[in-house]
């Protein structure tokens, strides 16, 4: 597999490290409450299909990106720094 | 069966006559090259080949037809194909560490001494004692061994298992590690294109013509493919001459790469291809400093897939008899290597392509006795042509079944009336159409189509970027695959952004394929094979179609059919014919097994490429290595790291000595240890506080500059994740250290933190664990000692400079420095990180400045006996089960703040006060040793599950007390003080009394370290 | 039909004419009182002991495709029993002994081959490590042996002892662990079942889930509406497709894995061997094929296929220890699904459905647990209460804590 990341072009994908499901949301602050939580850390939709998901450039820039990427397939569609989709999103709203 | 033993015998080894001589090769013709004969040995046997030869194509020459013996019924087997697809002719090639068994004698080229011995046989490949297992042939159906063997149940792994075993692979590895090595490669271009016959030429040079980077991958080690085995003409020229013409053109441009010898083995996902290249194998050893082979990956942007296609045998009696093979075959024989299969050749064909043999023998001298054509009728040309050679023509009739012992003697042909008779022949080339590969197009989850017209299955839809072209995408004709090679090489290339370029226009001379297959004869007389390799018989595939096994899959797998070292490559489709027959199916109904890479079989080791032995994996070194090794220094691996663990002394008996005598010493005096393996991350920024509350679990609010403090991070599930110490350099510059086991994961996790969790927190951070080298300095005269090295001017003095303060220093007349007044051991004690080119000079001279305090260095055996000492956690104990409350470290968690772990850790199960918390222990006989991994029982309690109390996590023989100490997980530990429990160890015989003491074994009131 | 060596020796004389099939192509009845949604070996073992230990027979088991055709038929046929945390350890010795028996059970050699597990390690924390695995093995009844170098090196002299980047300095090793004919399970289950009653219906995919107050009624197939009062999924891979049909949301992600095989040879290892500082492990099939594997690929994935850069590392792995091996050559490799769990250890539970029950979560070990996981499944569904063995698999364990995470990596499935 190829990812093409945005600061360092395509790369084998032995450079980067995968997390996962970037849509859950971590319940931030000192309300927020167990059950979230719970369902943040451990519950994931995991389709098969598309798939927006966490990796990690360790090998290049050391950048957290958001790649959308076909589970069956492995067709990826985007790849963009995590940092600009975080920042993008709502407060509350999924990523 | 169980006297029977698989080495070598002495008969075995005997010379034979030697002094044969090529009585099958024809007087001239073929591409091999007549001026450099070559010596060869076949079970022993002296032999003699040209350059140019396989090692088939010589022992054809030299008349040796049996080759090998079958894996199951040890039947005599000879050569089917003259390719990658054979699934008869393997054998050992090379001997001693090199040899290498199940090779194909078809695609082994020859070298002066090679030396082969055929497989699966004894005590000789003419008389073998087990094919005795054919009589029992009829026991030996399809699945017959999961059906017996069970009585009684212990006799399977003491008899049964130990018999099929031996009996059951065919060559004997080497026993010897692998003596040669191996390369990787990557490489990446506009264009790959996958084969080098008509099409792959015609597609690299429409590509290269227009200036795409091409590469062209061949498994042969001479390109052309088909036209080097057929009497072909393109344009004004001999095919053999187009495709030298072609190659030297290619070679003359730039951009493109011919990589020969090559097997594209695999394609995987985003235009990724895997590829062998056998750089030596053609050789007897590889030269001084080459590899043996080199794997290739190879990035593409298009593929065109030019492999090719595959003749495919016909179903009938004894039709795996030495001197059987397909007509291609027979043809590549004749024209390319000049050698004649059979001097009375039989011709089964289903179509008007095997009538192409029939020249072809001619010409070489052989004599074609007979043509045998599965088809009604036979065009009248073709009828002429036979009778001008003097050949019978039987058409629609079929062979039915062989004779002959070791090597094939006579046919039975049934007419089309039905009647049957003996023709004498020592060969039968079978021609029943072709299957294009469509192997590689396979490898992404794609399956292949059926094509009603060439009656095979094509490629079906394609990977994205791949083209196929000629008879690897059912275009058999020389003309087609010309044609569309030019076709989708240009297009390739205009793909990739090039303008197309001119393209010739080349004739070839006409060529029929017409074609009806026969996919297996009404009427076999004997056993008729699917699969030759595995000995599967048509009657194997009706068998599993009784007992229900009828998805391609179930058939495949019951039978073995298509899973020997072939891959089926010959066997595949008249499996599935026959089973479509069976179920009243057509052929493409039935489906497809899937084809999974790779191609032909890859040795493991050019996979591995360098990674092995020591290289396996990288060797980090610390700072002070080269001085450590002067010192004689035992090295210890620590992941990657190559850490000392002690530094023995002349007269010190044993480790043991050795790392007490660093304890004493630091603990009395001064030691040194290289800390650079922890991680360190520099972080800095407006925010940068507030990321490091967020990480950590414990408060950071008050840290005021100029001092350090312990740090605990939590995962987001409550568990430890790591622990370290922050430093504060600066108001907004923070210094992170992390384990040496986690230096990458923290790492990865702030980063996460910040770039994901909380992206507006404003802070950059960086890994510096390999800019600064990191000296531990410890004991009571560490401080004596590091003035010795700290620059004038810099007051380390005790109120200057107390515990946990830190700060920036220089070092040997002006080399920045950071000095962090941090211990492990329990001592006074600094850490002093200079930059690592530093390194091993502040080493020296730390060593130096403490000579006169009696300064030891220390190693990694000595520096966890102290921290056990301590009571200090570390990786056995944060071992990822662990929480906080765990470790003892409950207490010191902020309340006040959001953190990451703050919620998850509070679950029941992970706030049960039930649960084993970190004590100490010590032996209750101060003699007995401890060790880690023991269990803790109540004492009198029996061991079992529900007893279980715990587990010892580290032991350490402690200089300081005289005895071993341990430290431990305990159900409700720091309740029970002086109690004693079991620790049970049986995996090492050992069941000793324990007793529960404070984790701090050494100064708790930590006196030492704040002078 | 018994299988023995009297009646291959009948069917001998006969020309293997009299055979039948080792079990019926059922056609889906409309009703049942259980269906089994996937004919892997877990769902084809929970058929045979819902109806040998239950006497329940009206069990329908669904397959997509043909039986066996996932991760039963994809494994590198380890089996063995050397799990170290309390939750695991009775229901993995269940799964062993069951294995034990389990020819003479089903009348049918699966080719059950105790050959020996062994697990090396490079470190005196692996070994401590393993001690304390092994130790627990031991309190619990269950074989375990620590070996020193030189008793690993009498078992596989061949490894790298001279020149290694990690030297072995010892391993453990469960002699009653091994491996067996991963197919001959899927289908020696197949035909046990089928001898009880058991429909086993194949090319049959579910589609939905149908729900009446909150209870399951049946399923919605390709092949039609199926009721049922009760409804077992057992889909490794493909978990979380299925409970999306009832909106179910779990702690698993589907993770490729891969496992290769090497040309047959004549025997070079007679046990199974795990290398302690890389990925690899490798065991000798009975035709001759050592079948290895490592790692799984990483990232989710539904493909059963994998990536370069795993192969490689593999291999790596392989050569590292057995050097060798450089010659031999990969023959197949091959890519498996799996439900990676988020504490890497499985789920058998009901849900918050009633009547709907799941059997999930295998990681890379489903194939050892079996005949457990069928034991303990069919007892779930016949009884709607677990079985003791199983009692940790519980699907609330995340939210209380009570996790089961032998290699304590925390909840990222691609670290287990």
């Amino acid at each position: 597999m190829r990812i093409r990341c945005p600061y360092c072009g395509e790369r084998d994908n032995g450079e980067f490290s995968y997390l996962g499901d970037a849509a859950p949301r971590r319940p931030d602050g000192l309300e927020a409450q167990a059950s979230a939580m719970h369902d943040y850390v451990y519950l994931r939709d995991n389709p098969a299909g598309e798939h927006r998901e966490l990796w990690y450039h360790g090998a290049g820039c050391r950048s957290w990106l958001v790649v959308t990427r076909d589970t069956r397939t492995h067709t990826i569609s985007d790849v963009s720094p995590a940092r600009d989709v975080a920042r993008s999103r709502r407060p509350g709203e999924a990523a | 069966m169980s006297t029977i033993t698989l080495r070598r015998s002495e008969a075995d080894s005997a010379p034979l006559p030697t002094g044969r001589h090529e009585a099958f090769r024809t007087a001239s013709g073929g591409l091999i090259d007549r001026r450099r004969p070559l010596e060869f040995r076949f079970d022993g046997t002296r032999l003699s080949g040209f350059e140019g030869d396989t090692l088939a194509s010589a022992l054809l020459a030299n008349g040796v037809r049996l080759v090998g013996r079958s894996f199951k019924y040890h039947r005599p087997r000879g050569i089917l194909s003259a390719g990658s697809e054979e699934p008869n002719a393997i054998v050992e090639l090379r001997s001693g560490a090199r040899r290498e068994p199940n090779t194909r004698a078809t695609v082994a080229e020859l070298y002066e001494g090679l030396e082969a011995r055929s497989q699966n046989r004894w005590p000789s490949l003419r008389y073998d004692a087990l094919a005795v297992n054919a009589l029992a042939a009829p026991i030996f159906a399809a699945g017959f061994y999961y059906k017996t063997f069970m009585w009684p149940a212990a006799f399977w792994e003491r008899l049964y298992e130990p018999l099929i075993r031996r009996a059951a692979g065919l060559g004997r590895a080497a026993e010897a590690p692998d003596p040669d090595t191996y390369d990787r490669a990557h490489a990446f271009c506009d264009v790959l294109v996958i084969g080098g016959g008509p099409a792959g030429l015609s597609a690299a040079l429409a590509a290269g013509r227009s200036g795409a980077r091409v590469i062209l991958v061949d498994e042969d080690h001479r390109l052309g493919g088909r036209l080097l085995a057929e009497r072909r003409a393109v344009g004004s020229r001999s095919g053999v001459d187009w495709a030298a013409a072609t190659i030297a053109e290619l070679e003359s441009m730039p951009e493109v790469r011919i990589l020969s010898r090559t097997t594209l083995f695999g394609v995987y996902d985003h235009g990724a291809y895997g590829a062998v290249e056998r750089v030596s194998d053609h050789l007897a050893v590889p030269p001084a400093h080459a590899p043996r082979q080199r794997l290739w990956r190879i990035t593409a942007r298009r593929a065109v897939l030019a492999a090719g296609a595959i003749e495919r045998p016909h179903i009938f009696g004894g039709n795996d008899r030495p001197g059987v093979m397909l007509a291609g075959a027979v043809r590549t024989y004749l024209n390319r290597y000049g050698v004649l299969p059979g001097r009375r050749v039989a011709i089964f064909t289903s179509g008007d392509d095997g009538w192409r043999t029939l020249a072809d023998v001619a010409a070489a001298g052989g004599q074609v006795v007979a043509v045998i054509d599965s088809r009604p009728s036979v065009s009248p040309a073709l009828r002429r042509e036979a009778e001008a050679a003097g050949a019978r023509v039987v058409s629609g009739g079929y062979v039915a079944g062989t004779k002959g012992s070791l090597a094939l003697k006579a046919i039975v042909v049934v007419d089309a009336d039905g009647s049957s008779e003996t023709i004498a022949c020592d060969c039968l080339a079978m021609a029943n159409g072709w299957n294009p590969i469509v192997h590689l197009d396979s490898h992404l989850s794609r399956r292949p189509a059926w094509d009603a017209a060439i009656h095979a299955f094509v490629p079906g839809t394609l990977p994205s970027g791949m083209v196929a072209a000629g008879a690897a995408g059912g275009r058999l004709t020389l003309a087609e695959c010309l044609e569309t090679g030019a076709q989708v090489g240009g297009e390739a290339a205009t793909a990739c952004g090039f303008a197309a370029a001119p393209r010739d226009t080349l004739g070839t001379d006409p060529e029929s394929i017409a074609h009806t297959p026969l996919w297996r004869v009404a009427k076999p007389k004997g056993k008729a094979f699917v699969d030759f390799q595995n000995d599967v018989a048509a009657a194997d595939v009706e068998l599993a179609h009784r007992e229900g096994f009828r998805a391609v899959e179930h058939l495949k797998r019951y039978t073995t059919l298509g899973m020997a070292t072939d891959q089926g490559k010959t066997s595949n489709l008249a499996g599935l014919s026959l089973m479509a027959e069976l179920t009243g199916q057509a052929i493409p109904s039935v489906g497809t097994t899937v084809f999974r890479p790779p191609f032909t079989p890859v040795a493991i080791g050019a996979f591995a490429g360098h990674h092995r032995g020591k290289d396996f994996r990288a060797i980090r070194q610390v700072p002070s290595h080269a001085w450590c090794e002067e010192q004689g220094a035992v090295f210890v691996e620590t992941g990657l790291w190559l850490r000392p663990a002690y530094f023995p002394k002349a007269g010190e008996a044993d480790w043991l000595e050795s790392v007490n005598r660093e304890v004493d010493t630091v603990r009395s005096r001064v030691g040194i240890c290289d800390v650079t393996t922890l991680g360190k991350i520099d972080i800095q920024g407006r925010d940068a506080l507030a990321l490091i509350e967020r990480v950590c679990a414990n408060p950071f609010g008050t840290l005021p500059v100029g001092k350090a403090r312990y740090a605990v991070l939590l995962r987001e599930d409550g568990f430890v994740l790591d622990d370290g110490t922050v430093a504060r350099m600066g108001e907004r510059h923070f210094v992170m250290t992390a384990s040496t086991a986690n230096a990458a994961k923290v790492m990865q996790h702030l980063e996460f933190c910040h770039q994901w969790l909380w992206p507006d927190l404003d802070v950059q951070m960086v890994s510096v664990s390999e800019q600064w080298a990191q000296y531990a300095v410890a004991g009571p005269r560490a401080r004596d000692t590091l003035r010795g090295v700290i620059d004038p001017g810099f007051d380390i003095g005790n109120e200057a400079f107390p515990f946990l303060a830190c700060a920036e220093v220089t070092v040997g007349g002006g080399i920045p420095a950071r000095l962090f007044r941090i211990s492990f051991s329990g001592e006074l004690a600094y850490e002093l990180a200079v930059p690592a080119a530093y390194g091993d000079a502040a080493w020296r001279a730390i060593m130096q400045a403490g000579s006169p305090h009696g300064i030891t260095a220390y190693g990694s055996e000595a520096l966890s006996v102290m921290r056990i000492e301590k009571g200090h956690a570390a990786g056995a104990e944060i071992n990822g089960q662990a929480t906080a409350r765990d470790l003892g470290l409950g207490g010191m968690l902020a309340k006040k703040k959001d953190y990451v772990g703050r919620l998850m850790k509070e679950r029941p199960a992970l706030t049960d006060p039930d649960r084993p918390i970190l004590v100490g222990f010590r032996p209750v006989d101060r003699a007995q040793r401890l060790r880690a991994g023991a269990h803790f029982l109540a004492l009198g309690a029996g061991p079992s599950l529900a007893a279980d109390e715990g587990f010892m996590t580290s032991v350490a023989h402690s200089p300081s007390l005289g005895h071993w100490i341990g430290l431990g997980l305990l159900r409700r530990g720091p309740e029970r003080h002086g109690e004693r429990v079991r620790a049970y160890d049986p995996v090492r015989d050992a069941d000793i009394e324990v007793e529960i003491c404070s984790p701090v074994f050494v100064d708790p009131k930590e006196e030492k370290l704040r002078v | 039909m018994h299988y023995s060596v009297f009646s291959v020796l009948g069917q001998a004389l006969r020309g293997q004419r009299g055979w039948k099939p080792q079990w019926r192509d059922a056609a889906p009845r409309t009703e049942y009182d259980v269906v089994i949604v996937g004919g892997g070996g877990h769902g084809l073992a929970t058929a045979y002991y819902l109806a040998k230990e239950h006497g329940l027979t009206n069990i329908a088991v669904l397959e997509r495709s043909h039986i066996g055709s996932g991760n039963v038929g994809r494994n590198t046929t380890i089996v063995r029993s050397n799990y170290g945390l309390p939750g695991n350890i009775p229901f993995y010795e269940q799964s062993m002994k069951l294995w034990e028996g389990l020819e003479q059970d089903i009348n049918y050699n699966a080719m059950v081959s105790q050959r020996g597990v062994l697990n090396l390690y490079h470190s005196d924390a692996q070994r401590d490590a393993y001690a304390r695995r092994g130790n627990a093995m031991r309190m619990a009844g269950i074989d375990a042996e620590l070996l020193d170098r030189e008793g690993v090196r009498a078992m596989v002299p061949f490894i790298d002892f001279e020149n290694a980047r990690f030297p072995v300095k010892g391993g453990l090793l469960q002699r009653r662990g091994g491996t067996v004919r991963h197919d001959a399970v899927a289908w020696g289950y197949a035909r046990a079942a089928d001898q009880r009653g058991v429909d086993i219906v194949q090319n049959c995919a579910v589609t939905g889930i149908r729900r009446e107050n909150g209870r399951v009624t049946g399923v919605e197939t390709s092949r039609g509406l199926i009721r049922a009062r009760k409804v077992a999924l057992s889909v490794a891979g493909s978990t979380s497709l299925l409970a999306a049909m009832v909106d179910m949301r779990l702690p698993i992600e589907s993770h490729v894995l891969q496992a290769f095989v090497s040309e047959g040879v004549k025997p070079l290892i007679d046990c199974v061997m795990t290398f302690g500082a890389g990925h690899f492990y490798v065991s000798q099939s009975d035709k001759g094929g050592l079948v290895f594997g490592g790692d799984i690929d990483g990232y989710n994935s539904y493909a059963q296929r994998g990536n370069l850069a795993t192969i490689e590392d593999v291999m790596e792995g392989g050569m590292a220890l057995w050097p060798g091996l450089g010659r031999l050559r990969l023959l197949r490799h091959w890519g498996g699904v799996m439900d990676m769990s988020m504490d890497g250890s499985p789920i058998i539970d009901r849900t918050g459905i009633d009547g709907l029950y799941l059997n999930a979560g295998w990681c890379y070990g489903g194939f050892k647990a079996t005949p457990a996981a069928g034991f303990c499944f069919a007892h779930l569904i016949a009884r709607d209460a677990p079985h003791p063995d199983a009692a940790a698999y519980r699907l609330d364990r995340f939210a209380t804590g009570h996790l089961i995470d032998e290699k304590g990596m925390g909840a990222q499935p691609n670290l287990h």
